[in-house]
């Protein structure tokens, strides 16, 4: 059973009924699924969620499907590592990584929003489903679609990293590399969209898609034994990912399952691709386009569409937004990798290393209960980084014994 | 062929379901005199009262935002072709 009540406009609040449809007709504000909170807050307990399955869909009341969903059934349920030894690094008194880079099954947490868009897609009666995509949510559309068995038409810009073009046509998907960057993509499928009837999953089907990134938000809650932390650090290309995990811990206010508390939401942009932080740092929430040009690009989005509820949600919640250089963002993945074990992508290290930029400029309390978001793998996005080639030696026992001439008394046995 | 208007899926209740509009030269504000004088009310739907473009819609002229050119006073080509685009984040 449904608890949607129906679409909303975000900005004049026009209701509409549950269809394909993201734009409302009225002010072109985007719509946002409806909830009767007050049904949800009887019928769902926390007991009930911990007797399911350890997947995004135990939130499944919270999530805007009819039925059951079919698509993605293994997504959501990553690990929330408490980071002691980073905490340390940086200097934080307890910090939490919300680890998204194993994601099932495409390593990143778009495949949150593709489960959500597809069972939804297939609700409506799609034959074919599509997304404009930066990649890690080409990848997740092609996997998804796949194991579904329905036709997937994923547009690209043609300037992404080569494993996650790779990692799409794998899945048998019709992968169409666009010339332009990813906001003459967005325009295009929306034209499509327009024309043909294909389930775009962040075009036609958007306010859907967003919803399973509340899934995130409800985790990061659920795992600190149903409290909200005090600061979250987000990565935000379109920035639809921080208002999503906002929403989340204001849902689970409204049901009852955790205490009213103001986490403070930061956003992490890179400096090549900064619109929405250069807005915050202003002090509006007018954004203003950009060309892209950084070495994370699953935030390259210079033309943010939820930047301006982005700047809101980080304006109104006491936090704030910084940019990285790209030499920072690399620093930043070693750092995570070296102190956590945790291969992040370009994205995840542009959440690390504005974390420390914060840090730096005070606007981060360090004494307080911090999760960052890492949203994506770094296999995926190996070409932004080069490693010096090592070099072999003999195999024999002197040899490593010359390699290892300093540790060598550590190491004794 | 002169230049065209790509109308998006929203505003089609206005043109009658027509996806395509030949317009002449000009700016992109004379465009959308254009279009009201052709399907009255559409304007108040593309921009606010005062007249700027409203907050979540995107306009291009051959591919290019007019936000990176003279936004309404944007001057089209002969052959242009101008895309209202709502505006959606995915990533």
């Amino acid at each position: 059973m449904s608890y949607v009540k129906g679409l909303k406009c975000r900005i004049c609040g026009t209701p509409y009924q549950v269809d394909p449809l993201a734009i409302c007709e009225e002010c072109f504000g985007p719509l946002e699924v409806d909830y009767d909170y007050d049904a949800i807050k009887v019928k769902l307990t926390k007991e009930e969620i911990a007797s399911r399955p350890g997947t995004m869909w135990r939130y499944k009341e919270l999530l805007p499907l009819d039925g059951e969903p079919t698509v993605g059934l293994h997504s959501g349920g990553t690990p929330l590592v408490k980071a002691d030894r980073l905490a340390r690094a940086i200097g934080v008194r307890e910090l939490y990584i919300k680890n998204d880079a194993v994601s099932h099954p495409t390593l990143s947490f778009k495949d949150r929003v593709v489960a959500v868009a597809l069972s939804k897609a297939r609700e409506f009666g799609f034959d074919a489903v599509g997304c404009a995509s930066t990649g890690n949510l080409a990848n997740s559309v092609a996997a998804n679609a796949s194991a579904a068995g329905i036709p997937a038409y994923i547009l690209i810009p043609d300037n992404l990293e080569r494993s996650k073009v790779l990692g799409t046509r794998i899945f048998g998907a019709n992968v169409v590399p666009v010339r332009g960057n990813y906001d003459d993509v967005n325009r295009l499928c929306s034209e499509i969209a327009g024309r043909y009837r294909i389930a775009f999953v962040n075009v036609n089907l958007r306010p859907f898609y967003g919803e399973g990134s509340k899934t995130f938000g409800y985790e990061i809650a659920e795992q600190l034994g149903w409290q909200l932390p005090d600061a979250v650090v987000v990565p935000m290309a379109g920035g639809s990912l921080i208002t999503k995990i906002h929403k989340a811990f204001k849902d689970l206010e409204k049901i009852g399952f955790v205490e009213p508390a103001e986490p403070r939401f930061f956003g992490a942009q890179a400096t090549g691709c900064n619109p929405i932080a250069a807005a915050v740092k202003a002090g509006t929430r007018d954004i203003t386009p950009v060309k892209p040009d950084t070495i994370a690009k699953s935030l390259a989005i210079g033309n943010p569409a939820d930047g301006y509820f982005a700047t809101g949600v980080i304006t109104e919640t006491g936090g704030w937004s910084e940019d990285v250089s790209d030499p920072e963002i690399v620093e930043a993945i070693h750092v995570l990798a070296e102190t956590e074990g945790i291969f992040t992508e370009t994205a995840g290290g542009v959440t690390l290393a504005v974390t420390r930029k914060l840090i730096s400029q005070g606007r981060l309390n360090t004494n307080s209960r911090v999760v960052l978001a890492i949203t994506g793998n770094g296999l995926k996005t190996q070409d932004a980084l080069s490693l010096v080639d090592l070099q072999p030696i003999e195999p024999h026992l002197s040899a490593f014994e010359k390699l290892i001439a300093g540790e060598a008394k550590k190491l004794a046995a | 062929m002169p230049s065209t208007v790509i109308i998006p899926t929203p505003l089609r209740r206005f043109t009658d379901g027509v996806e395509t509009v030949p317009v002449e030269g000009g700016t992109i504000k004379d465009v959308f005199n254009y279009l009201e004088e052709k399907f009255p009310g559409i304007r108040t739907r593309l921009c606010e009262e005062n007249g700027d473009l409203r907050r979540f819609i995107n306009v291009y002229v051959d591919g290019e935002d007019i936000r990176f050119l003279d936004r309404l006073d944007t001057a089209i080509g002969e052959k242009s072709e101008i895309s209202i685009v709502p505006a959606i984040a995915g990533g």
